[in-house]
């Protein structure tokens, strides 16, 4: 039987550690709502959303009073949009009106972030896709609660520099239409390599077409608890260090998987997939960056940073993979700038930089995240960042991403601040070499040698 | 059976057990178990409890709340689950 030794240390890691499940993420297949009329494709798309997720507000609450652990957002992702309209939207604005549609039905059903306006082009640009992508930063400067990705490579298709050079221009535009809250509109968007299917996490959640009707996903979250069990193990060598850090995340995501098969249950949606991500917030004690500080280094950023995080991200999926028959999405440790205090305070002390921050995507679970930069970064310069980290992304075999916010009006070491879960940030600085020859070439950087596996 | 774990943390004083039995006992809830330590002066006590004639969980774990407020206690009710997810293989 349980004992009280138990119940307090999971009380503890709840109360003082933040332990949380991040979001209960109900992904809905739209493909059903194809029309080739715009007002039918919008009913249909408004009807569907508002019906599967009229309970997953309550069922999310209902759960949280049960097992007394806090589930801090509810979401939606659905099916790439891209693939949805074709047949109706004729123009970017026909896109945006489907924007529209989207953040009306998250409001009404409650939840605060809905993802899914993308579009998947790693090989190659439909018309409608480039509509899609066109309508972008109109449509994330008028809706609240709708997130945008573009996928723009895999390791299976290469890169597509079309689409790159496309999305410098989209980012930038986005930042301009948004300028009045700091560029918000770009803390919306995410540019993906090898973007998985099934990730619950926001900006870049969407329903993948592999996916069936609608399937709950699960993100747990707890950076702080692995700092706090990290504490207790200072000076032991780096066995003692991993078996700590696989614990921790064992005992996270099983949580995780507690909440998703109840919220499956209750729902009578399919489970799909937890993950486990150490995603960092705002908040003093939830930061991945602490736990970096915990492992030995003076900064994130400092010499070791990349070994650090490389041990940490192994770690935790190994941790969770026993946790969980079906561990999936992004699964590691996130390392977006303005969500974390330690990597602000990194930022700050001159101790982290756009290059560091690189490298040490190679080894984390997604990509250069939350990263603001000069408002006077050239369009083609952020194509040559995005294409730097979608290369990592499909020679690694692994998902990279890049959300990085332009702040217009703003330059090096400027604060910004977008509030709430996304946090605030000081402007770093770019690399002010050109690029504009390389990312002006047009093509397709073809697929490595690696992915011919067949 | 419908177990819960309902835990008791805050600083000791007279009448604290006697009023959340109480309340339960009102409720039709069952206790199987408890134990009590004091940690660094502070009182925790653990109850396991079978909450199988409860209907609403959610109102058994907001009158717990608040009846921990008007003690000067804090008071939680949870699924048993939590805890063997996270403690047992």
């Amino acid at each position: 039987m349980i004992n009280i030794s138990e119940v307090l240390e999971t009380n503890k890691m709840i109360e003082q550690e933040n332990l949380d499940v991040r979001t209960i993420t109900l992904g809905i297949s739209l493909l059903d709502c194809i029309a080739s009329d715009l007002e039918t494709l919008k009913k249909n798309i408004y009807n569907k959303i508002t019906s599967t997720a009229k309970d997953l507000v309550s069922t999310g609450q209902a759960i949280e009073a049960q097992y007394g652990i806090p589930i801090v957002n509810k979401r939606i992702s659905v099916t790439p949009i891209g693939l949805v309209g074709g047949a109706a939207c004729k123009t970017p604005g026909d896109y945006v009106e489907l924007a529209m549609v989207l953040d009306r039905a998250a409001e009404i059903v409650g939840v605060n972030f809905l993802g899914g306006f993308s579009a998947l082009v790693s090989k190659g640009i439909t018309r409608s896709d480039e509509l899609l992508m066109r309508a972008i930063p109109r449509a994330l400067s008028r809706t609240e609660r709708v997130c945008s990705s573009v996928n723009v490579g895999s390791t299976k298709t290469g890169i597509d520099m079309d689409a790159v050079r496309l999305m410098g221009e989209i980012i930038k535009e986005t930042a301009e239409l948004t300028k009045d809250k700091d560029s918000l509109g770009c803390a919306k968007l995410v540019v993906f390599c090898n973007a998985p299917d099934d990730n619950p996490f926001m900006a870049g959640a969407f329903h993948g077409v592999t996916e069936g009707d609608a399937v709950i996903n699960v993100g747990v979250s707890g950076p702080g608890v692995v700092k706090t069990a990290l504490s207790k193990v200072r000076g032991e060598n780096f066995e003692v260090l991993c078996e700590t850090i696989k614990k921790t995340a064992f005992k996270v995501t099983r949580v995780g998987q507690l909440v998703a098969q109840e919220a499956s249950r209750r729902l009578g949606i399919p489970f799909g997939i937890i993950d486990l991500s150490l995603a960092p917030t705002p908040a003093v004690g939830d930061s991945v960056a602490e736990i970096l500080e915990e492992i030995g280094l003076e900064y994130a950023g400092a010499p070791g940073t990349t070994a650090a995080l490389a041990l940490l991200n192994d770690q935790v999926k190994k941790g969770g993979v026993m946790a969980s028959s079906y561990v999936g999405g992004l699964s590691g440790a996130f390392i977006p700038v303005s969500e974390d205090q330690g990597m602000i305070h990194a930022v700050q002390a001159g101790a982290l930089t756009l290059e560091k921050l690189e490298a040490m995507t190679c080894v984390c679970s997604v990509g250069l995240d939350m990263i603001a930069i000069p408002g006077d970064t050239k369009e083609a310069t952020i194509s040559g960042i995005i294409a730097d980290e979608m290369a990592i992304g499909m020679v690694n075999q692994k998902t990279t991403a890049v959300r990085l916010i332009p702040v217009i009006g703003k330059g090096v070491g400027d604060m910004v601040e977008f509030g709430g879960l996304l946090g605030y940030a000081p402007v770093m600085p770019v690399n002010p070499y050109s690029c504009d020859r390389f990312v002006n070439r047009g093509g397709r950087i073809p697929a490595p040698i690696h992915s011919f596996k067949n | 059976m419908n177990k819960f774990i309902i835990t008791v943390v805050g600083h000791d004083a007279v009448g604290i057990i006697a009023k959340v039995c109480a309340y339960l006992a009102e409720n039709q809830v069952n206790i199987l178990d408890i134990s009590q330590t004091i940690v660094n002066g502070y009182f925790n006590m653990m109850m396991i409890v079978d909450a199988a004639k409860t209907e609403d969980i959610t109102d058994m774990s907001g009158d717990l709340e608040k009846l921990g407020e008007d003690i000067g206690v804090i008071i939680r009710c949870q699924h048993e689950d939590i805890f063997n997810m996270m403690h047992r293989v």
